[in-house]
Formats: C-alpha cells, structure tokens, sequence
C-alpha cells in the first residue's frame, strides 16, 4: 500500500509516495538521496542513523515515513550551510572523534541533541543533582552519547569533542 | 639499511582530509553511490544447518508487483570457477552451515525485495549437523598451514622435559570467545552489469582493497580483470571482514547479470552479517611455561585448538607469538582444527596476535604470582636478544622501554599487594605485552603527475577510518620535497595503479613505498621542475625490503579495573599502552588508531562474546542488541603513547603498521588486573560477572 506524505529535510520541502512500509531512513535515503544519516542495523540498536525529527534526537530506522506526514528533519547534512560547519562538527573535527565516519553523521546529531537536552536541564541516568544545572562533566556526556555505537571506537575523543562544542 | 625520508609532513597531526565530508554525511559509501534507477536486491538463507534442498517455491514471490527476478541453486547462471567454495553461490543445492545463501530476489524496492524473499517457500532434506568446538573430539587435525603462511607446529628442544624438571612451572588452558568484526557499515555492493561495454562489470563495494576484491570477482565470472572496475572511496570500517570478498558480493554481482542495465543494490542486514561475513573462531589454548626461581623461562608451550567450517578452511595463526615474544630455550606451538558445519572463520583485526597474545600473557602473570615477581619485570628478565624463532636480530625492539615507560606514566609501583578495596570496589592493575609485525605485501603500485605545481598521485588503496586519504600525501610530499598542500592523492578505485589490501597493518607500508618509489622515478626523471603532464610510476616488488631482520611493533599495556564487591560489576576506569611502532606518520590519526583498538580489546575482555547454540548451529544474539561491543559509558580514560622509534630496516618511511597492535595484550592486561583486584583468576573471555562472583571474598 502507498501513501502520499510531505517531509522537511534540510530545510527543503519535498512531497512523495511511499510504501507504508518504508521507514523514514529509507524514504530520505533511497527516495530522497540524503545519504547522511546511516544504516548501521535498521533495528534502532546502533545510533548510525540518529537525526533531528521535529527538533529531537531520533532513530529514523524505527520510524515509518507514513507516520511523519509533515515532519521537520534535520541531518548531519543540514546542521550547516555548504562551506561551514556545526560547532559540533568542528570538534569532531579537531578531536578526531571518528575514523571511518559511518557512525559520526548519527553522533553529531546526536551531540546536538544532547547539548540541547542538557541545556535545558533535563537529567539523565548519572546526573547527581536533579534540581540544578546539568554540568557537562564526562560522564554525563558518555552516558548520554552510549546510545551511538562506535565500532572504530572513537568514544575517547568523541567525549572531549561534545565537549569542546558545548562550552562555545 | 635504507636512508629515511627527511620528514617534513610526516610527523605533522594534519586533520583528516575527508573528515569534513565525514562529519557531515556526505562521503558516498558503497550503498550510497548515486545510480540510475536502482533495483534492490534481498538474499534467501538456508534454514537448517546441513543438508540439502530439495524444491524452492518461488511461485508467491514472482507474482509479487515489482520482483524483478528470483534466483535459486536451480536457476541461477553456472559460475566460472567455483574452485573457493565460499564463492561458489547458488552452485549446488547442499547446505553447509545455517544462514548459507540459497537464494536472492531482486525488486523494484527494498520492502518488496524482502517480502517476496519471506515467500519462497523452501524443502529441504535435512541431515544432522555438528557445530561443537571440544578438544576431544576425534576429528582434530593439523592444517597444511596457518594463516599469513606460517607452519602449523614448531617444536624445539624438550618442553616435557623442562616442565618435569623446572623450579616453577604453569600449566592451564585459556580460551577466547567468538568474535565478530560487525564494522557499522553493513557489507553491501551495488552492481551494474553493462553487457558490450568495454568494463561490462562496475562493483562500488564495501572493501579493504579494489584491487583484491576484482581479482576475485573477475576470476569467479570467468572475466578479464580489466573487464571489471571496483570502487570505494571510504569503507565504513572492516577490521579485516571486508579484506576478502564474501559470498554476499558474487550474489550481488550474479542478481545485476540477470538484470542487464539495472544497477542492483544489496546490503547484508546486521543478522545476516554474523552468517556470512567471517568471524574470529573461538580457540582453546593449553599453555605450560617451566621457569626458575627468578622467572628465566626454560620452557614455554602452546597447543591450540579452534575451529573451521568443513566447506572451507581458515586456520587462525593463534600459536604464532609464542614463538617470537620471549626467550626459553624449550619451545613448542601446535595448532589443531575442529571442521565444523559453521560459518567460515576469517580475519579479525589482529588474526592470530590478538587471540595468541591472550593465553601466554595470562599464563606469565600466572607465572608472576606464582614467583612473586612483579609481572613488568617478569617480562624483562626474559627479552630475548634475538629472534627466538628465526635466529635473526630485531630491526628494533623495544618492549623492555614500553612496558618501563609505561609502567612509569601508569604509576604501576604503586599498585600495592592486591585486592585492595575503596569502598564496595575492588581495585587492581594488570599488565601485557602486544606485538604485531611488520608486513609489506609484495605488489602495489604508484604513479606521480605534475600539472601546474600540483601532483596528483594515484593508487589504489583504501581508507577503512586509518588515515590513509591523509597520511600519502603526507609522505608523497616529502618524497617530493613538495608542500603537502600541493599533493592530492586519489585511492579506492581500480581505475588508478594496482594496490594490495588494507590488511595485516600493512597498508602504510606497502603503498607508502610504493609512493616514495614513484616520486623518486618522477625526480629522477624530470628534476626540480617538472613540465605539465610528466608522470611516472613507481612499484613495490618485494614483500620486505630486508629479509635479515624480524621486524615487529611492540607494546605494553597497562589496565586497572575497579569490581563491585557485592554486585561483580566490572569497571575499566583506566587504560594505557606506550607503543614502539617505528615512525609515526600522523599522530592525530594514529593516536586514533592505537585507541581504537586498545578500545577494541577491551571490549573483547568485557563485553564481546558470539553465543553458538550448537543445537541449531547459529550465533543466538545476532544483533547489535545482544552482541554487546563497548559503548562510550564503557570507556573512561584510554590513553596511546609511542616511543620515539626509529627502525632503518622495515621501509624508507622508518613506519611500522599500527592498525591492529593496539588490539593485542589488551584483554590479557584486563584479566590480570581482574585478579590483582579480586584474586579470581577468569582464564575464559569474556570476564563477566557471573565468573566473578562465586569467588569474590
Ligand atoms: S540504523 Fe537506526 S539505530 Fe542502527
Ligand atoms: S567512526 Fe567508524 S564506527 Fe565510528
């Protein structure tokens, strides 16, 4: 069965027709050619494809495209404009908090999503005091950025690199 | 003796060169290469674990709107050469492991792909299988050879002997887990077969090397290589699984022929990646040190037991180091194999020195506790001056200056007695040793062309996350005497100079020589001040420029761990490694590197395992869920360090690979400290709680 939806991806607007079937991922990836966020598992279990739906850190491989009708999407691709980057992804640059890639697009929108997160106070798992300010301490990152695998194990400058990008 | 290169980029922390395209997403790998109107392609795998099938129903799928093709062990086109039967797909109705591939359908979508792929139904004719590693299983035997070429058993002088008559001895087995490389980007191929063009075949793949993958590719198809062209820029990480083609790229290759034009896409799922893609065996390792009261080994032995599948072997080089780590006068290595009906064992970062540099490390601080030694200076007392196997000098060794210097960053004299508790933990620190060697494959080559103050240098190598997009350039330039900023270097494409594959840490090595080779050639041809167009190329020929020497990087590795006393929770607050691995040719990227794989082995010692459920013959936690790899919460504080090397002897650039030493010692290290922490000694991998617990105090 097809439905017609709309998406707004990287700013652009775009109208298609998907396979109720087809995962957000996919209709960015195969539909709409942004390749950015990756497939690293379709089973919501490694973080590679973590963009910003509707202003949020999301799995889009656990997302059904049909049930984002008119969503907002933001991906590595679209943190900056073509020449420039993300304050998050020139720390990852100068930290070298990658080493293949495939993982990093789904990690800088996911430090993305984490310096809002804590910006705005909310706690996580490790945070000791839950009524003041969420320092950004290591393991507070850490925590909060487990959900993105690393397979080339760049964890210990991906830390540094969030970081590095929230104290700006 | 070779002259270094005069470094002037070498040594210089340049950032990555495709690190922006990186962090934003936009370096095309192999599934995300824009093509024309892709068809996608699933694979069907066999459901049991060995026999034969007998009929395929594909009648439901083809009906399906938009399958495009369905291809079966009965239909599919007859290959050239089926001579490596891990190739041969789709060539014979018998099922030689679960998860085998038995079928593929290609669709006009992905969804319907592999929903016409869930409606074939299949029979079989089911025999018993058996897929269960012991060591008394009567079907052991000696394979011709281990991997990379080594004999499969040396023996020198009387190990037996020494053990009856030695001070102190050990004598206790070890094991190491199952292990899978799981890169994050999924193995996957796109295909386009172009009957009549002058290269019918184009494959952008996932691979450690362009060049290997079409000798492969093309062999198997019965075509020319020049038939063929491979490409891949950036591979989302291997680990050696994406060293060697696997079955899922000729299934790929084999859909794209039946649908002329049409580029065919296939990526392996995550699950169907722990059936198809390699995996490190599991191996099960006897060792017996004999020693005298100072520690001065008079025997070390090592007997290994690990297994293969039945339809095609890969022997794993466990036994190898013990050849080479230590000096004893009485030595012996075995490696004996289990065939099995499983997936086919390959190559895992480190194959052979990761899993053999567990046991004889274990066993040392074994052999520490027993003497009251300290573990640093058991290793010491037995550095051998030469090459305990060959007889020949190190072309530089410096573990006795890794493990002292890193003894003194990790403040390792003040680790106290042991089980020292700090509140509900137990605190301990360990120790091991890692080695890798030093490898040059003996074909690659490289051209230079000047245009307008540029060079372009061309070959075909690959950039797995190593460095490679930057490190050539850095060591073209100074071969040129130009400024890095003016060298472009092109890789991953077998439209550019032949180049062997991303593996054994080679990589640097290899083509690195070839680069400084052809830059000379270019030099010598032209001058200071070369015209546009002039090009010249440049070859290695040789597998090592010096066969005089026994050339290896060396570490030490340090680790403490923290043990919950009432829980088991295991904790690795700090890890440290100090390596002697020749010339560093970027520190940004090798520190990288080092980490990485210190990380890796961590994670081997704490949360990989591959659970084999011998009932049904297949890895039960086949996903990223429950294979557990170390996440960012896991990792506190790992820290690379490197002596200041300098090996005249291993290539022009004074390099050593630093790909996968970074992985060897690491969990031995681990265990180690588990017991200076806990006094339970884990002689299995992974350490887990469940080990711990029965023996806390
Ligand atoms: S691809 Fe979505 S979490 Fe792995
Ligand atoms: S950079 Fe390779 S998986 Fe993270």
């Amino acid at each position: 069965m097809d439905a017609e939806i709309s998406l707004r991806v990287d700013g652009e607007s775009h109208r298609l027709t998907v396979d109720t079937r087809t995962t957000l991922l996919d209709a960015l990836r195969e539909r709409l050619g942004n390749t950015s966020p990756k497939k690293g598992c379709d089973h919501g279990q490694c973080g590679a494809c973590t963009v910003l739906l509707d202003g949020q850190r999301s799995l889009i491989c656990l997302a059904l495209a049909v049930a984002h009708d008119g969503a907002e999407i933001t991906t590595a691709d679209g943190l900056a404009p073509a020449g420039e980057l993300h304050p998050v992804q020139q720390a990852f640059l100068e930290q070298d908090a990658f080493q293949c890639g495939y993982c990093t697009p789904g990690q800088v929108c996911s430090a993305v999503g984490v310096l809002d997160e804590v910006a705005r106070g909310w706690p996580s798992h490790v945070t000791e005091d839950l009524t003041g300010d969420v320092e950004l301490s290591d393991a507070e990152v850490s925590e909060r950025m487990s959900g993105n695998l690393c397979r080339c194990a760049a964890y210990e400058n991906i830390t540094p690199a969030v970081q590095q990008a929230g104290a700006r | 003796m070779t002259d270094l290169l005069e470094p002037r980029a070498i040594g210089q922390s340049l950032v990555r060169r495709d690190g922006e395209q990186k962090v934003r997403g936009t370096a095309t790998y192999a599934f995300e290469t824009p093509v024309e109107h892709p068809a996608y392609a699933h694979p069907v795998q066999a459901t049991i674990a060995r026999g034969r099938v007998t009929a395929m129903d594909t009648a439901a799928a083809q009906a399906l709107d938009g399958v495009l093709a369905v291809l079966t062990p009965f239909t599919a086109e007859r290959l050239a050469s089926v001579e490596d039967a891990e190739y041969a797909v789709l060539q014979s109705p018998d099922v030689a492991f679960r998860g085998q591939l038995i079928g593929v359908v290609v669709a006009e979508t992905s969804e319907v792909a592999r929903q016409a792929a869930d409606a074939i139904a299949v029979t079989y004719a089911e025999q018993p299988h058996d897929s269960e590693l012991r060591t008394d299983r009567p079907d052991l035997y000696a394979p011709e050879q281990v991997n990379a070429g080594h004999p499969t058993d040396v023996v020198d002088g009387d190990v037996e002997a020494a053990m009856r008559s030695a001070e102190v001895t050990v004598d206790h087995t070890y094991q190491t887990q199952m292990l899978h490389n799981n890169p994050i980007e999924p193995h996957a191929t796109v295909a386009l077969w172009e009957p009549g063009a002058d290269v019918p075949l184009t494959l952008w793949d996932s691979t450690q090397g362009v060049h290997p993958d079409r000798a492969a590719v093309s062999e198997v198809f019965g075509l020319d290589e020049e038939q063929v062209r491979v490409v891949c820029p950036y591979v989302g990480g291997g680990f050696g699984s994406k060293g060697n083609p696997h079955a899922n790229v000729m299934l790929t290759t084999m859909a794209a022929r039946a649908l002329p034009g049409r580029p065919v896409k296939l990526a392996l799922t995550r699950q169907q990646m722990f059936f198809l893609t390699g995996y490190r065996t599991p191996t099960i390792q006897r060792m017996q040190l004999a020693a005298d009261h100072r520690g001065r080994l008079q025997a070390i032995a090592i007997d290994v037991v690990e297994q293969t599948s039945k339809v095609k072997e890969f022997a794993e080089q466990t036994g190898v180091p013990t050849r080479m780590m230590y000096a004893s006068p009485n030595r012996r290595s075995t490696h004996r194999l289990a065939p099995l009906d499983v997936p086919i064992p390959s190559w895992m970062r480190a194959p052979g020195e990761c899993p053999g540099m567990f046991g004889p490390e274990v066993a040392l601080d074994e052999l520490a506790v027993e003497l009251g030694i300290d573990p640093v200076r058991l290793r010491i007392v037995n550095e051998p001056e030469v090459d305990p196997d060959t007889g020949k000098p190190w072309s530089s060794r410096h573990l006795v200056e890794c493990l002292r210097d890193g003894a003194h960053r990790f403040d390792w004299d003040s680790r106290g007695p042991g089980r020292r508790r700090e509140g509900d933990w137990f605190v301990g620190c360990g120790v091991a040793s890692s080695v890798y060697p030093t490898m040059r494959q003996a074909t690659s080559t490289a051209t230079v062309r000047h245009s307008n103050g540029r060079y372009t240098v061309e070959i075909g190598a690959a950039d797995l996350g190593t460095g490679a997009w930057t490190i050539l350039p850095q060591i073209a330039a100074d071969a040129l005497d130009a400024d890095v900023a003016d060298v472009e270097v092109r890789i991953g494409d077998t439209r550019y100079p032949t180049a062997s594959v991303a593996g054994g840490s080679s990589g640097t090595n290899t083509w690195g020589s070839a680069i400084v080779q052809a830059a000379r050639e270019f030099r010598g041809k032209y001058g200071a001040d070369p015209r546009d167009g002039d090009e010249a190329s440049g070859d290695v020929d040789q597998a090592s420029p010096n066969e005089d020497h026994a050339a290896y990087a060396f570490g030490a590795q340090f680790a403490e761990v923290r043990v919950h006393a009432d829980t088991g929770e295991i904790r690795l607050p700090r890890l440290l490694g100090v390596f002697a691995c020749g010339r560093i040719i970027n520190p940004r990227t090798a520190r990288s590197q080092l980490i990485g794989g210190m990380t890796m082995g961590m994670s081997m010692a704490l949360h990989e395992n591959s659970v084999f459920d011998t009932r049904i013959g297949q890895v039960a936690n086949h996903d990223l869920a429950e294979y557990h790899i170390s996440v960012n919460a896991d990792v506190q504080q790992i820290e690379a360090h490197w002596l200041d090397e300098h090996d005249p002897y291993v290539n022009v650039m004074g390099a050593k690979g630093i790909g996968e030493i970074g992985i060897t010692g690491t969990a031995a290290a681990v265990v180690n400290a588990v017991h200076h922490a806990t006094g339970v000694r884990v002689r299995s991998l992974p350490v887990t709680l469940d080990k711990l617990l029965p023996g806390l105090p």
